[in-house]
């Protein structure tokens, strides 16, 4: 029927998690931690789809690895986090669009480091190359001063044409993704089901561990991730709030930028901002000092990346803030508007796709939750 | 470095759960108290590591057990399972101390899981630890460092210096090195001999080789058997072990709870000469898996197979390792090594004995058989869908009954019926107080959390004196 739809590929590391989940399967024990589990118990055979789903169901909270009686040095070295995070990361590739970029997933570290310096060094190169520098260096007060440094025209074709390709590129990987692993499964697709991954998704519910959290840094439970994280996204949200108030004030009510320190997208900005410095700076924190094992070593220097990038994002941002009257001010706005362009460029070809993977499988999750329930009531009845 | 050559309050040796609930509540009774382990740091724990959770008294529903479950029928449920051996005295005292044993635990900060109505039929009489045992023993060993207690990995207690009764120093060889330990107080917590298999052949002899031990591979029994060479009076049958039907593939030590299949009663079992040996379907599997390791542990070569067909695949927990398939007996007998013609013969015969019946998986259902020895008492369904399945299966062994004498302040009793002045004990090494023979699911980490207390508290009460 689906003969043409295509699979998801056999690799080494989906055999080794195949081999895993038959030994977790048999075991059980870990079901209390997080939505993996119980979403693999409703299986009995792991078709490389399923894994990958799995996989993407994984938040990394690594309590299943300190829990286990069969991890290093037990010879049959259960490692679920690691091996999830590794195969996640091959999804990335093999589903990114177009195919051949997927290749940036193998040094990804390297990639996006490389691509936020060009990009900041071509903003600066061309901010001082095109602009009068008796404008580019002085301070530029009143409506219009940034636009005075990038033309609005400019600053709009740019941001519109990077973060475009970059949703184009995500829902074509997406796309791809659903359908090589199965679509969803075979559970019906509704609104209940859709509310609950959204819960899931905006409350990171499976880095709660039911209440008291993950093993963040060690065998210890803390939440200081979940926050964290949610510091990031959250902060992310409002930086991304405060870009269409800006728009809003500019379109609707023809108030030209820069606002007061007060007004609603400079707050949302600023607010954001800071909250995704904390996050970021946090997260990459926790990856310095947290127990290595659970971890995939060979993936560290992308996720370090994306987080550094991400705090440079928003440092420059509030730096910006703070020297918009000066006459630093517009290269400071070259930079960031620099970084903010490789960022959007980098979304699809870096650890930022999780957002998109994760949030598709815990969609897949609620489905199957629902259903079983529905199958378990029925039989009861 | 730990300074061995102090005089310590409180000795524990062993490093599962019931020596840390020893230890943290002689350490919160203000002794000095070192742990002395013999596993390295990640295979620490001992068989608690392979636990999931511990049976316990409740008078009303709580977060993590459901309904209520009181003395007498606590009671009743030890009696079957050990034939009455058992001492009352003990038992029930560990039956009531039970229901203050998940709040311990949890002061101490292992995570339960919340109850699951419905879908463990144990979760009215047993609380689950999240994660299970390791996670258990990980908030153990993190309370015991808090506490300031010193832990030894890789040390082994090699002997104790007793004195009439009274226990001085331990010799010990501290990460391949030799030492010796001056203490108060000792208590012992070093579990059973079950992965010493030399001292299983003085009873078992050659099959004793073919015998898989399920958990620790360090429960060598050289801390209860320096003891009883001591006058240290012994209690339970050296004989007898704890023993489910494992699968034959499993690793011969520390294969851990995921090893053990539960597809028994939905096939009929032969051993090596392709003769059935029991009842399969006798009584649902959470009363009879604990039988089948010494059924097997007495077939000629301690392995047997577990044959069923397509049908029954999904009746029982997935296996790690795959069974035998194929599309013909004869075939699947090939790839078990038996005899083909023999056992198309077994499996014709029972086919043609079984009754017809509506097949209800976990309760005892009318599917049985008629005119065959043994008979199949429940879940008999005719092998007939292809493919056909074959596990194989061995004996694994999860802890032997010997152990040390002890009265309820856990003192250890020496064999002229004195207790010892400064020795305790507490776990699997003296659990063959009150289970003589069988088992109840998660009583032993029971016995070990409500006598690891009590050895605790009444060592550092010595120590202080």
């Amino acid at each position: 029927m689906h003969a043409t739809r295509p699979a998801a590929p056999e690799t080494d590391t989906v055999a080794e998690a195949r081999r895993q989940m038959e030994i977790c399967n048999a075991c059980r024990y870990c079901e209390g931690y997080c939505a993996v589990f119980p979403a693999m118990a409703m299986r009995r055979d792991f078709t490389a789809g399923d894994l990958t789903h799995l996989a993407n169901l994984c938040h990394s909270c690594k309590g299943c690895y300190h829990a286990c009686q069969y991890a290093p040095p037990h010879p049959f070295g259960v490692n679920v986090p690691a091996t999830f995070a590794t195969l996640r990361q091959e999804g990335y590739a093999t589903y990114a669009w177009p195919a051949p970029m997927g290749r940036l997933f193998e040094r990804n570290g390297t990639a996006v480091s490389l691509l936020a310096a060009l990009f900041a060094m071509l903003a600066m190169v061309v901010a001082v190359a095109v602009q009068d520098p008796a404008v580019l260096w002085s301070s530029q007060t009143g409506p219009g001063a940034f636009y005075r440094i990038i033309p609005l025209w400019l600053m709009n074709a740019l941001a519109t044409s990077t973060l475009g390709f970059s949703v184009v590129a995500l829902a074509m990987g997406g796309w791809r993704y659903w359908q090589a692993t199965g679509r969803g499964g075979a559970a019906p697709a509704g609104v209940a089901p859709a509310r609950d991954a959204a819960v899931d998704i905006l409350t990171l519910r499976n880095l709660g561990g039911g209440g008291h959290g993950c093993n963040d840094l060690d065998d210890s439970f803390a939440q200081t991730r979940r926050w964290l994280h949610h510091a990031m996204f959250y902060g992310f949200l409002l930086c991304f709030a405060a870009t269409t108030s800006g728009a809003a004030y500019h379109h609707l009510f023809g108030w030209t930028s820069p606002h007061p320190f007060w007004s609603l997208p400079v707050q949302l900005g600023t607010w954001g901002g800071v909250l995704l410095c904390i996050g970021t700076a946090g997260l990459a924190w926790v990856k310095v000092v947290t127990d290595p094992a659970p971890v995939a070593r060979r993936l560290l220097g992308g996720e370090y990346a994306i987080l550094a990038l991400l705090f440079l994002v928003s440092a420059t941002g509030l730096l910006l803030l703070a020297v918009r009257h000066t006459g630093a001010m517009g290269l400071m706005l070259a930079l960031h508007l620099g970084l903010v362009l490789a960022f959007f460029v980098a979304i699809p070809y870096s650890k930022m796709v999780h957002g998109l993977y994760r949030s598709l499988a815990l969609l897949r999750n609620a489905r199957e939750r629902h259903a079983l329930r529905r199958a378990k009531t029925t039989q009861g009845a | 470095m730990p300074d061995l050559n102090r005089l310590w309050d409180v000795l524990v040796v062993g490093g599962g759960n019931a020596a840390l609930c020893a230890a943290i509540t002689a350490a919160q009774a203000g002794a000095r108290v070192v742990v002395a382990e013999h596993a390295p740091k990640p295979m620490r724990g001992g068989n608690s590591r392979h636990t999931r959770n511990l049976r316990a008294l409740h008078p009303a529903p709580t977060d993590v057990l459901t309904d209520s479950y009181l003395e007498e029928e606590y009671w009743d449920d030890l009696l079957r399972v050990t034939g009455g051996r058992t001492d009352e005295a003990l038992a029930r005292m560990t039956i009531r101390a039970s229901q203050h044993a998940p709040g311990f635990l949890r002061d101490c900060g292992v995570v339960f899981q919340p109850s699951l109505s419905g879908t463990l039929s144990l979760s009215r009489t047993n609380a689950f630890f999240l994660g299970g045992g390791k996670a258990l023993v990980n908030a153990l060993y993190r309370t015991a460092e808090r506490l300031g207690i010193e832990i030894l990995y890789d040390t082994e207690v090699q002997h104790i210096e007793v004195q009439e009764g009274f226990a001085t120093e331990a010799v010990l060889s501290h990460r391949g090195f030799p030492a010796r330990l001056r203490f108060k107080s000792l208590v012992a917590s070093a579990g059973g001999f079950q992965a010493n298999r030399e001292w299983l052949r003085q009873y078992w002899g050659d099959a004793a080789d073919n015998f898989q031990i399920r958990g620790t591979p360090y429960a060598q029994g050289r801390v209860l058997r320096n003891l009883l060479d001591q006058g240290v009076q012994e209690v339970g049958d050296p004989t007898q072990f704890h023993a489910v039907a494992n699968d034959a593939r499993a690793p011969m030590e520390d294969g851990g709870l995921a090893m053990r299949l539960d597809c028994v009663p939905y096939s009929i079992v032969v051993n090596r000469d392709v003769e059935r040996f029991y009842d399969e379907g006798e009584d649902v599997w959470p009363k009879r898996y604990a039988i089948w390791g010494r059924l097997i542990a007495q077939q000629p070569g301690q392995v047997a197979w577990a044959v069923s067909d397509a049908q029954a695949i999904h009746d029982y927990l997935p296996s790690v390792f795959p069974p035998h398939r194929a599309d013909s007996i004869a075939d699947l007998a090939g790839l078990c090594g038996l005899d083909p013609a023999k056992l198309e013969r077994v499996v014709a015969g029972y086919n043609a004995a079984v009754r017809p019946g509506t097949f209800r998986g976990g309760v005892l259902d009318d599917c049985r058989t008629e005119g065959l020895a043994p008979p199949k008492s429940h879940w008999a369904r005719r092998i007939e869908r292809p493919p056909f399945h074959a596990h194989p299966l061995r004996p694994g062994i999860t802890f032997t009954f010997l152990g040390v004498k002890v009265n309820e302040r856990a003192r250890v009793i020496m064999a002229d019926g004195r207790p010892s002045a400064n020795m305790f004990a507490s776990g699997e090494i003296m659990a063959g107080n009150i289970l003589g023979q069988g088992y109840l699911a998660g009583f032993g980490m029971t016995i070990g959390t409500v006598f690891g207390r009590i050895a605790g508290e009444e060592a550092a009460r010595h120590a202080r004196n």
